[in-house]
């Protein structure tokens, strides 16, 4: 399918990620946007609150994000496609219904404009300090799909592709922005509607005596109807069998929880995006995503230069984790550097991957600013030593 | 028994309200002498007579003995997280206006932890229905204290008795902007049902606060008695004064309770108030969304 028209502005366009994630979200056929203010995020809801009354859309400022997280889901019921977008200390408060999302396998989108952390921390400062916390932030065991993208232009395509994505496999998605990428002013290029992909949910519309609303064929994923198509549906965040009634049993809970993780497992090859360079006979691999991605290139260019033969595997979906490709390289190569704006987060996952095979270098940053070039490069010198 | 009553058909089909209700899910979960689901016996004798399509009828709930109402009705429900059933209720309402929304929940849930959620969808005179079940503690959890245990109440965490302020509901709700507020307990069935079927036809947002027994949690406690006791006391102790000023309605332990419609006004809701804003600012250029066009035009 492809998109509505009404809300395309094809052409070429000047814009920052912020507002290229909200034309994203709007060619995507999103109409319903629920937020509440916050720093670097807010430029995406602005944008949507002036778009959306041309465009046939419902934005609410709401009283806080937990009610933001929450609306979203009462739309999504209610037949729209929606998203709410945030940063740190928001997503932090979203946290119970990302669970929700996950466990009414409800399709919506959640934007996370990263900024320094923990707490209020560094407000208008860019990190990937969230990058776990959107995997795993919410209790309980279930999967997501989390989207780093690296431009503007990236944030309107890859919007899009979050909304397809939920909309495939009705799990939240999260768009893991930071602050640069969200405050970076690029080329952003808008194609007409006829060449933008859009993806909606399965609708059931058999006999209603036969209805059983989370039954699923062979991918998983069950077939939605809305509140007032006469379904009499019943949604519940409690574990249910496959009418959606509650359920307290062992088995009940092993099986559903078991199928909520499948149904991204077994999709994770199709789900899974990196882009790479120069990566075949490589001694060293980069692994990046996000803004670090544009800083890992000046410390690659230096190394090649200085005639070492570094490769770069970009990170776009980061969640599901491409485990198999990471395998395969921690196999060939001598090391692996994982730059990122936090701690050492999805280094876990490298070094998880990697499992001893190679060595595994992690570039950490506590975020406010980006990394300095020389300090990856420098990493990259550093894991070739005793290799 | 005399054998002449084994003649008597006393066989009743169906109790009348089955149809209503998701039978496969019953029994409830409900205790001997809890009013939640006389509540619910109004409620449905409510939708029963207000002519709304039910097909397009919606209740959410959000977590507790009452937050269960939604599992059990036979329309589209949907049982959401601790608090936000208000948020979810809205989203949903603004997804599709055609459908009446009605948020079925309890004290604990709708006043503390969704307290925030309440005040602003009374300003907003979001289009909703909020029923309110007030049994005065958190009855799933074990009788812990609310924000409307009346001081001098005991509750497992107020073992030594409540000191701490009660909320006064409709005086909030009033006073947040609720164009329909009414409290009644579950003696008070007919005045009950009348006063759902009120808030049912109201537009924008409606609030019935409803007292009701916890017999297993806050009367055993307290030393009340059971259900039935409770009820008597409703029965005794309730005065009806329909328009009394919400600020005089406070409960105390035991004390007389004021029941009656307190508000019932007009004001433009926020579907309202968002069209008309938009249609007068911008005209042919407004593009609402198709559900709304078609509720406006119904």
């Amino acid at each position: 399918m492809h998109a509505d028209p009404i809300g395309v502005l094809t052409g070429a366009h000047f814009i920052d990620g912020d507002h290229a994630c909200s034309e994203g979200a709007i060619a995507a056929g999103c109409r319903f946007v629920a937020g509440y203010p916050i720093t670097p995020s807010t430029e995406v809801v602005e944008r949507i609150a002036e778009r959306f009354p041309f465009v046939g859309g419902v934005f609410i400022q709401m009283e806080d994000e937990i009610a933001s997280s929450i609306a979203i889901q009462g739309a999504v019921w209610g037949g729209k496609k929606a998203m709410t977008v945030t940063s740190g200390p928001g997503f932090s408060l979203m946290m119970e219904h990302i669970g929700l999302a996950a466990m009414t396998e409800t399709p919506c989108v959640f934007v996370d404009v990263q900024r320094a952390g923990p707490s209020t921390g560094l407000p208008t400062m860019p990190a990937q300090g969230d990058m776990m916390q959107a995997r795993w932030g919410s209790h309980g065991d279930y999967q997501i799909i989390a989207i780093v993208p690296n431009s503007p232009q990236e944030c309107f395509d890859l919007t899009i592709h979050a909304f397809n994505l939920s909309e495939r496999y009705r799990v939240p998605v999260m768009m893991m922005m930071d602050e640069c990428v969200g405050h970076m002013i690029e080329r952003v290029v808008i194609p007409s509607a006829d060449k933008i992909e859009v993806h909606n949910r399965k609708v059931y519309d058999g006999p209603k005596e036969s209805y059983r609303a989370f039954e699923t064929g062979r991918d998983l994923v069950p077939s939605m109807v809305k509140a007032g198509d006469g379904y009499r549906i019943h949604v519940t965040g409690l574990t249910h069998d496959e009418k959606g009634y509650p359920d307290m049993s062992v088995s009940a809970q092993g099986k559903l929880v078991q199928r909520l993780m499948d149904k991204i497992r077994i999709h994770t090859d199709d789900i899974v995006m990196y882009k790479e360079e120069d990566v075949e006979g490589a001694d060293v691999v980069v692994v990046s995503f996000g803004i670090t991605s544009r800083t890992a290139i000046p410390a690659i260019e230096q190394a090649k230069a200085k005639g070492l033969k570094v490769g770069h595997l970009r990170l776009v979906v980061v969640w599901p984790f491409p485990e198999k490709r990471i395998r395969e390289l921690a196999g060939k190569v001598k090391s692996i550097v994982v730059p990122e704006l936090n701690m050492g987060q999805i280094v876990y996952e490298v070094e998880r991957c990697a499992a001893g095979k190679c060595n595994v270098v992690s570039v950490p940053h506590a975020g406010g600013t980006v990394h300095q070039p020389k300090d990856i490069f420098a990493a990259i010198e550093k894991s070739l030593r005793g290799t | 028994m005399p054998e002449e009553l084994y003649d008597i058909e006393t066989t009743i089909p169906s109790n009348p309200i089955e149809e209503f209700l998701r039978m496969d899910r019953m029994p409830h979960i409900w205790c001997p002498g809890c009013g939640i689901g006389t509540t619910v016996n109004c409620f449905v004798r409510a939708l029963q007579t207000s002519g709304l399509d039910l097909d397009k009828v919606a209740v959410v709930s959000g977590i507790g003995c009452t937050g269960r109402v939604a599992g059990y009705m036979n329309l589209d429900s949907f049982h959401t997280t601790h608090g936000r059933a208000i948020p979810f209720a809205t989203g949903l309402k603004l997804a599709n206006p055609e459908l009446k929304v009605v948020v079925y929940s309890g004290d604990g849930d709708l006043t503390a932890i969704g307290g925030n959620h309440f005040i602003h969808a009374a300003r907003r005179n979001m289009d909703l229905t909020v029923i309110l079940i007030n049994n005065m503690i958190y009855g799933m959890t074990g009788g812990q204290a609310a924000p409307t245990t009346p001081v001098g109440a005991t509750a497992s965490t107020t073992p030594h008795g409540n000191f701490e302020e009660t909320f006064n509901l409709p005086f909030l709700a009033e006073s947040c902007g609720a164009v329909y507020v009414a409290r009644w307990t579950a003696h008070h069935v007919r005045h009950l049902t009348k006063s759902i079927k009120e808030a049912l036809a109201k537009k924008g947002f409606s609030f019935v606060e409803i007292l009701a027994p916890c017999p297993t949690l806050y009367s055993r406690r307290n030393k009340l008695g059971d259900g039935l006791d409770q009820m008597e006391f409703y029965r005794d102790n309730s005065e009806i004064k329909n328009g009394a000023d919400t600020k005089t309605v406070t409960l105390d332990f035991q004390g007389k309770i004021t029941v009656g419609k307190f508000v019932d006004k007009e004001r433009p809701t926020y579907i309202e108030a968002m069209n008309q804003h938009y249609q007068k600012k911008y005209g042919e250029r407004y593009v609402p969304s198709d559900e709304m066009r078609k509720h406006f035009h119904a």
